[in-house]
């Protein structure tokens, strides 16, 4: 069964249709890459997925389940955990800090004003396991305000790991990062899939991202499905060609 | 993967003894010989007592304003109520100091928690807004309320009655009053540094960070600031019952907007971020206001000279400056 099923889903904004007749399904374990120029919709996709806000047509399944009307904590709880485009951490607290936090309120523990040994105990080994995951954890002690934005998105995503999460969604996870920090985030997505088993679904502009480590692609065009399938597939797809990437997407797949 | 995690080092800092609690240990001993060195300076040790409650009060607002991010301007009202539910108490029900005090923080501290979830989803400027609106509620209800509150003239007619202990009845002097309002103010402070050192505390702290990252991670962040909104409001409430008990007194002064204000200049003085921050402010600000006041009648006016010096120059409070500066 797929772990993420779109079924004829469409968002409009008054007379702006943003999504019109989507389908895809993303199996478990798996890494899917969505593509699309600007104003394709990708971000009201993820919008939708996430429960920002319903879609206006169609519904969505997660684990056979319509999550149409279910709200944004609910999901959290089923396993969608989403990133931003704009990344969401807190900026004054120490790495440390910060994953510490949200191990605690994934615990259920935020309401507690005294924890038990046991339960410290549990929480910092959590917090080292997720530290060492996102091979953040000599920088610990740093400030998240005062690192490089590459590092604060691998914050972010030691936080989304906290929740356990089943699917992954990851907008624009390498946007504005230099060569270095585009590589370690490429891998961390890499290793995440692959060693733990997270489905990821992600946005990203950087076709040498997307076809180096999606097993799938979707492309969206101007709020419509386009077309999907595995790199080779998607850069040869004549369609895709001519209204997107033109002759870019060989230059790069090649 | 769990085998390979085992052997790795902590990445927990280890906690240490530094000039922090150097700095607590002789704040608390210079706190616990008031009543000898202050009169030695020329200092009277009912100020004393007024500096503990102006601070007690400050650090309650400061778990909500410095700690969990919500600006209120309207905390007065919970120090009103326990100065007015404290007197009332002894008039009309019990004349006995203890349970006039729990009687003045539950009314203080029940007020927070039914203002709580009207505020608690306003954001910014409007969370301040109507902080200050149902201060100003309580504040007219006191001064409308003549036969039981008694009007603009405030609430007298109780004094600080004796303490019965083991059968024998204390006199509460000055002194003694004070090592009352010391112990009480004491418990606060361990209540605020225990609740900030732990999950709760962090997750008031990562409120005040990013709330819509913690929304996301599928938290009730409305309840947290609930939660805040109500422990602060029982710790001002505390404060202000101590308050009716130093001057026999509940004013509508005691609720009013202004005194909101001054606990919030309290604690940007001190330093917000910091736990010691609203202590510091007002020591500062009622020393300042005891000398200010008897030298000149626009006390007030040199009081926010200071502030507005303060936010100009120590934007993170007197404390913050003073860490700041020790780190570097």
């Amino acid at each position: 069964m797929s772990l993420l099923k779109l079924e004829h889903v469409g968002r409009r904004f008054g007379a702006l249709q943003a999504l019109k007749d989507i389908s895809l399904a993303v199996e478990p374990g798996e890494l899917r890459a969505v593509i699309g120029p600007n104003g394709a919709g990708k971000t009201t996709l993820f919008n939708l997925i996430s429960g920002f806000f319903p879609p206006t047509e169609g519904q969505i399944l997660f684990d056979g389940q319509p999550i149409t009307a279910v709200s944004p904590n609910d999901l959290v709880r089923r396993g969608i955990i989403r990133t931003f485009q704009i990344t969401q951490v807190f900026l004054s607290l120490s790495v440390y800090e910060n994953v510490r936090v949200a191990v605690e309120t994934a615990m259920g523990l935020q309401l507690r004003p005294w924890i038990s040994r046991a339960t410290r105990a549990k929480v910092d080994e959590k917090v080292d396991e997720l530290l060492h995951v996102t091979r953040i954890a000599d920088k610990a002690d740093r400030i998240v305000g005062e690192m490089s934005h590459g590092d604060q998105r691998v914050v972010e995503i030691g936080i989304a790991l906290s929740r356990h999460p089943r699917l992954l969604l990851l907008d624009e996870p390498t946007a504005g990062m230099g060569d270095e920090e585009t590589h370690h985030m490429t891998d961390l997505i890499r290793r995440l899939n692959k060693d733990q088993g997270i489905t990821m679904l992600f946005v990203e502009h950087d076709m040498a991202i997307v076809f180096g480590i999606a097993d799938r692609i979707t492309v969206l065009d101007n709020g419509t499905f386009l077309a999907e399938g595995t790199a080779a597939e998607i850069s040869a797809n004549p369609r895709v060609q001519s209204a997107y990437l033109g002759t870019a997407i060989e230059e790069t797949a090649a | 993967m769990s085998s390979a995690l085992e052997t790795r080092p902590s990445s927990r800092p280890a906690p240490s003894i530094g000039g922090r609690e150097i700095s607590a240990a002789i704040i608390w001993l210079a706190l616990l010989f008031v009543p000898i060195w202050l009169p030695a300076i020329g200092g009277f040790t009912d100020l004393a007592s007024r500096v503990l409650i102006y601070a007690m009060a400050a650090t309650g607002l400061n778990l909500l304003l410095g700690y969990t991010g919500g600006l209120s301007f309207g905390h007065a009202a919970y120090f009103g109520l326990g100065a007015y539910g404290t007197g009332l108490f002894i008039i009309h029900v019990i004349p006995s100091m203890p349970l006039a005090l729990i009687a003045g923080t539950l009314l203080g501290g029940i007020g927070g928690i039914l203002v709580g979830p009207m505020v608690m989803k306003r954001k910014g400027i409007y969370f301040s807004m109507i902080t200050i609106a149902f201060g100003q509620m309580f504040y007219f209800l006191a001064v409308r309320w003549n036969t039981v509150t008694g009007g603009e003239d405030g609430l007298t007619g109780f004094s600080r009655v004796p303490l019965h202990l083991a059968g024998e009845s204390i006199k509460l002097g000055p002194a003694r009053f004070y090592y009352v309002v010391l112990a009480l103010f004491a418990a606060v402070m361990l209540v605020v540094w225990q609740i900030l050192r732990s999950p709760m505390g962090h997750a008031f702290v990562a409120t005040r960070e990013n709330t819509t990252r913690l929304r996301f991670l599928g938290v009730a962040v409305d309840k947290q600031i609930w939660v805040a909104f109500a422990i602060s409001a029982f710790i001002t409430a505390l404060a202000g019952s101590l308050n009716a008990m130093l001057t026999a007194f509940a004013s509508p002064d005691d609720l009013q907007w202004q005194l909101s204000g001054s606990f919030v200049v309290i604690c940007v003085l001190g330093g917000m971020r910091s736990f010691w921050g609203p202590f510091l402010g007002a020591v500062i600000y009622i020393a300042a206001q005891d000398y200010l006041s008897s030298v000149t009648q626009n006390w007030m006016s040199y009081i926010g000279l200071i502030f507005v010096l303060s936010v100009l120059f120590f934007p993170q409070g007197l404390l913050g400056f003073i860490k700041g500066r020790g780190r570097s």
